[in-house]
């Protein structure tokens, strides 16, 4: 056990550890993927500074109210204002010319008509002065107006295509969502388990930033045909983003 | 009071058996037969049940009343139920009373169900969770209208925990659907009787109309102990409540005191015990030689870790080959059924168990009960040493067995304890407030209530006697619509208020969802253990399917393995092979293998206030220490030499160097849990003190935190630097900053929004994983206390968690206890008292048999140190 709250354990100490060692040798938390630069941010988003764009993906809007219209389970209805809270956080600290939405934005095709009318204004407030593209999820396909900004299936931007769902074969520089991928690690006892990033230098898939967004471990077979050669999984961590190699991260 | 004599039939039953009705069961006749409740207070043995009961059979026999439900019968056990079913049996046959007797547990057909709602029994034995379901149903109100007695079994077992609190708000449902209904609890001996006694009648009797017994009586049986609290004169009540105002109401109390006293104690094996550790492996030999001697011997102890250890331990000794079974919480729930049927049959020599077979049936033949580990409650070491000889008249037999030196010290004060008869049970509970959201959808579910009056019938049971009109409706705006300040499921509401000012459920949905989610019982997530087995054609190859399921182990344990790691489980080592689905896959292990050995939780418990106040007592007063065993009064005098021992309300804080660190230990005896939280709140304040904490270990008797500055500078330099550390302000926003984040509160959470029905109950099969769950509990929690702190939800997980995990309530008292009273001494190396704490330091997961003696070597090395 340790100070701060969290339970101190030995395997924290080396994920510390682990960390302070990756940061000597790789000094930013970005990659490069079809010539571009990425950063990663620890929020959850992808910046690419050359184009002033953000992306965030899998922000799953109004899912608490999906949840109630639905199976009558109540959750807190608070989740869209608490992930657009976020992407305002972000939005305000890198000031993005464009902001591009990377799928399964809302979590059903009804999500936009049962927003509070506060959240509405958010969106609206967020998408005044800059570019911003709704690409199409499998749970938001049918969103194509009323919520600002404009829609598209795809977006290409620089060497980088911009898509929701990965697709096998794709050429290099895809940058996808949909998976929501999370990373464990797990020593002596202790699991540690985060969203991150997933790459092979030929692909990205991002992280789900929605607030009520679960996860898929990245050692669920859903990753193996998308990343044949191995990744490296690049987990949000309190304080920054942590790359781990395939072979330290466990099963669920 | 008018004494009661038997019918004729019953008196001639009983002459049969060459028996005469005990006084107790008079007095319950006449007590139930003047239409009032009764508390009956007694040992194993009594006869308890059967008093319970002979009312109700005695009326039956009487002359026929209209058909319908006579009687209700509710047990935390099924198993109980089920066996009590089977013991009416005789007497209804033997007098030919034609009394129908049936049982309804989660194992009753549906087609069984309906037909006993429509043509009920006279008697229906069931559970709390059945019962809820019960009074949740559309025909309640007619089933139960004609109900004459509810019986309560093992009662003090049930009222300390959100079972109690369900089952107190169906008995208020039943006293209004039946006014006049006759409540009869049955208890082991308890510290406060008079808690019990209002449980079971309602507390406002003038505003619910019901026709009250305006007194409740007394009936003291045999011999008061001196000193026991309870052989105060009958109260006469109404009498003045001690909060001034209301009057009391409280059910009559029979108690039957004596029995035999019970031949208890330590066990001394002679040998040298180390200063940490559970295992107690030095005692095995002397265990097996007296089950050898013994016809039928019960060996508690208080983990299901230990519990494999002993039972594998005693095999390896076992060259009489003597029939020695183990029975725990997560073996599979046939193997449990086989286990105690073996038993009942007499065809045991042993069981090791945990506290599932603390209640229970009545073994009969059981001549020993053997206690392994710190006994950690003067009333749960009663209880277990009455499964054995369930005749009062004969002693119960029965050893402790210490399995390190403070447990010595723990045992004598439970010895003392059992002596003077003194109880530790604990309080009465608060009612909690999701087990009150899941009892108001379930009472839409049967019928359309009105506020005004469901509150008023709410208010009679004794834990929400308290409950404000707020808080009531704060729990039917959580039902309808989730009780958010963000009013955004008002059109999805589960419940609905109606123009005529009722509330009715909104539909059939709805009311399959309550059924599916009663209960306060959230089992851990947990996979099941299946034997794999291993490819012929191919050698290490391992077949998925076809093995036998030995039991269940929590999800969390099961992530922690990887495929070779060896455990112990079931009795057996085994292999684990890797998790297919919801399975963990096993092979048994060769033999001579070292087994991890699981760290699979169990039941723990935290040392109760009052033992660990005997055992300060004992520390402080050296003139006890005759009692003592040697290697224990030894200990203590090097503690004295080293250091000092603290006085009985003294808090010692010892600090000391060793390895390039600091170490400050603290003592208070609190219990595991209370210095879990201290432990977390002191590295906070260290941290702001910049003494840069590095972490800590605790255990039942004190806390060790290590850092990586020198703390005996700054007490030296800064007066009052101590007394502020542990200062009681340290319960105010640094405990909250810690609750916010904690997992522990995390996990309250999610259990509180399952009982309240925020999240659904998972059953097996279902394809949703565990982890899921877990997962968005978490993210629901996170977004729910930054955006509505003041939830009902987050309340109801705060309030669990001061009595609960993190024991902020006991934490309190000791902080308050100690204040001017912190004894400081600085050190220049480890004490003894010290060591045994600082042996916990590392002890999350423990290796094998090969771990004790890393311990004793580590333990050795450090103790070297201190006595160099």
């Amino acid at each position: 056990m340790t100070r701060g709250g969290a339970p101190l354990s030995s395997n924290e100490d080396a994920i510390l550890a682990l960390g302070q060692r990756l940061e000597r040798s790789n000094k930013l938390p970005g990659l490069t993927l079809a010539g571009e630069a990425l950063s990663l941010d620890l929020s959850g988003g992808l910046w690419l500074a050359a184009h002033r764009t953000l992306v965030v993906s899998d922000l799953h809007l109004e899912k608490g109210s999906a949840y109630a219209s639905r199976s009558g389970q109540f959750l807190p209805p608070y989740d869209t204002r608490e992930t657009l809270a976020c992407l305002h956080e972000v939005v305000a600290r890198l000031d993005p010319a464009c902001v591009v939405a990377l799928g399964d934005s809302f979590h059903d095709s009804r999500g936009p008509e049962r927003m509070e009318p506060g959240d509405r204004a958010m969106v609206a407030a967020l998408q005044e002065g800059r570019d911003w593209v709704w690409i199409a999820g499998n749970h938001d396909h049918a969103v194509n107006e009323g919520v600002g900004g404009r829609y598209a299936d795809t977006l290409a931007l620089g060497g980088l295509t911009l898509r929701h769902e990965p697709v096998a074969g794709a050429a290099e520089g895809e940058v996808a969502g949909h998976l929501h991928p999370c990373g464990k690690v797990a020593m002596r006892g202790r699991a540690v388990r985060r969203r991150c990033f997933v790459s092979d230098g030929h692909r990205l898939v991002m992280p789900a930033f929605g607030a009520y967004a679960g996860g898929l471990n990245v050692r669920d077979p859903a990753f193996d045909p998308l990343f044949p050669k191995g990744f490296t999984a690049h987990l949000l961590g309190d304080g920054r983003v942590f790359a781990i190699g395939r072979a330290m991260l466990a099963r669920d | 009071m008018p004494e009661a004599a038997l019918p004729e039939r019953f008196a001639a039953w009983f002459a049969s058996r060459g028996w005469s009705p005990r006084q107790h069961q008079l007095d319950l006749v006449t007590i139930a037969g003047a239409g009032r409740s009764a508390l009956l207070v007694a040992p194993t043995g009594a006869g308890k049940t059967l008093a319970g009961f002979l009312p109700s059979l005695i009326a039956l026999a009487g002359p026929r009343r209209t058909k319908g439900l006579h009687t209700l019968y509710v047990s935390p056990l099924k198993a109980l139920a089920v066996d009590i079913a089977r013991n009416l049996e005789a007497p209804i046959a033997e007098m030919d009373l034609g009394i129908r007797v049936e049982t309804r547990t989660g194992d009753t057909p549906s087609h069984k169900r309906s037909r006993q709602v429509e043509r009920p029994p006279d008697i229906l034995l069931t559970t709390p969770e059945q019962l809820a379901l019960l009074i949740a149903h559309r025909e309640a109100a007619e089933l139960f209208s004609g109900l004459s007695c509810v019986v309560l079994d093992e009662l003090h077992a049930l009222v300390t925990s959100k079972r109690g609190d369900l089952l107190s708000l169906g008995l208020a449902r039943l006293h209004r659907l039946s006014p006049g209904l006759t409540a009869i609890g049955l208890s082991a001996t308890v510290r406060e009787p008079d808690d019990l006694r209002r449980y079971l009648v309602p507390q406002n009797h003038r505003r619910t109309g019901a026709s009250p017994p305006p007194c409740g009586e007394e009936l003291e049986m045999g011999v008061v102990p001196p000193g026991s609290g309870q052989g105060h004169p009958a109260t006469p009540t109404p009498d003045p409540s001690p909060q001034g105002g209301g009057e009391v109401f409280m059910a009559d109390l029979v108690v039957v005191h004596g029995g035999a006293a019970p031949d208890l104690r330590m066990l001394e094996t002679g040998r040298a015990l180390p200063l940490a550790g559970h295992t107690a492996g030095q005692a095995m030999p002397a265990i097996y030689e007296l089950i050898g001697r013994h016809r039928t011997v019960l060996v508690f102890v208080n983990t299901r870790l230990q519990a494999e250890y002993t039972f594998q331990e005693l095999w390896r000794l076992n060259e009489d080959a003597l029939p020695i079974a183990l029975h725990h919480g997560s073996l599979d729930a046939s193997q449990r059924r086989r286990v105690e049927a073996a038993m009942a049959a007499g065809q045991l020599r042993a069981i090791v168990c945990t506290a599932t077979l603390d209640l229970g049936i009545d073994w009969g033949d059981v001549d020993l009960v053997i206690n392994i580990g710190a006994p950690k409650g003067a009333s749960r070491i009663m209880q277990r040493i009455g499964r054995a000889n369930h005749r009062m008249d004969e002693p119960s037999k029965a050893y402790l067995v210490p399995a390190n030196r403070f447990e010595m010290l723990e045992c004598r004060a439970a010895l003392d304890a059992v002596e003077e008869a003194a109880q530790d049970t604990p309080d009465a509970r608060l009612g909690a407030p999701d087990v009150l959201a899941q009892h108001v959808l379930g009472m839409a579910c049967a019928d359309a209530f009105d506020p005004n009056a469901f509150y008023e019938e709410i208010t009679s049971a004794a834990p929400y006697a308290t409950l404000s009109w707020e808080a009531f409706e704060a729990v039917v705006d959580y039902v309808a619509t989730g009780g958010y300040a963000l009013r955004a499921y008002e059109r999805f509401a589960k419940i609905l208020r109606g123009p005529d000012g009722l509330w009715r459920v909104r539909d059939a949905r709805t009311a399959q969802q309550y059924r599916m989610n009663v209960g306060t019982i959230i089992e851990a997530t947990k996979v099941k253990v299946r034997l794999a087995r291993q490819m012929r054609a191919k050698p290490g190859t391992i077949m998925p399917r076809g093995g036998r399921v030995l039991g269940e182990i929590e999800e969390d344990f099961a992530e922690t393995l990887t495929p070779g790691d060896t455990f112990l489980f079931a009795g057996e080592v085994l292999r684990f092979e890797g998790l297919s689905e919801d399975e963990a896959l096993a092979t048994r292990a060769g033999p001579g293998t070292d087994p991890a050995i699981p760290s699979y939780a169990g039941a723990k418990f935290p040392l109760s206030t009052f033992l660990a106040a005997r055992v300060r007592a004992l520390i402080a007063d050296p003139f006890e220490w005759d009692r003592l065993p040697r290697q224990v009064t030894e200990y203590l005098l090097q503690q004295r030499r080293r250091s000092v021992l603290p006085g009985a309300a003294d808090l010692l804080v010892e600090t000391f160097p060793r390895g390039g660190r600091y170490y400050l230990t603290a003592f208070p005896f609190e219990g595991r849990l209370a210095h879990q939280t201290l432990g977390m709140l002191l590295t906070r304040r260290m941290e702001r003190a910049r003494l840069r904490p590095l972490g800590f270990a605790a255990n039942d008797y004190g806390i060790a935190i290590w850092m990586a500055r020198d703390p005996r500078e700054r007490i030296a330099e800064e007066p009052g630097f101590l007394e502020a550390l542990f200062a009681e302000d340290m319960l105010g926003d640094d405990l909250e900053a810690w609750l916010d984040e904690s997992s522990i509160m995390k996990r309250t959470f999610r259990q509180c929004a399952v009982i309240a029905g925020l999240i659904e109950r998972r059953y097996p099969g279902q394809k949703k994983t565990g982890r899921q769950v877990t997962i968005s509990t978490d993210l629901v929690y996170d977004v729910l206390r930054k955006h509505q702190p003041d939830h009902l939800l987050l309340r109801a997980a705060r309030q669990d968690a001061a009595t609960g995990l993190v024991d902020v309530g006991r934490l309190g008292m000791m902080l308050r206890r100690i204040q001017g009273r912190i004894i400081h001494k600085a050190l220049d190396r480890v004490s003894p008292l010290s060591v045994s704490v600082m042996l916990e330091i590392g002890r999350e997961r423990v290796y094998g048999e090969g771990a004790d003696e890393i311990l004793a070597e580590a333990e050795a090395q450090l103790l070297e140190e201190a006595l160099a």
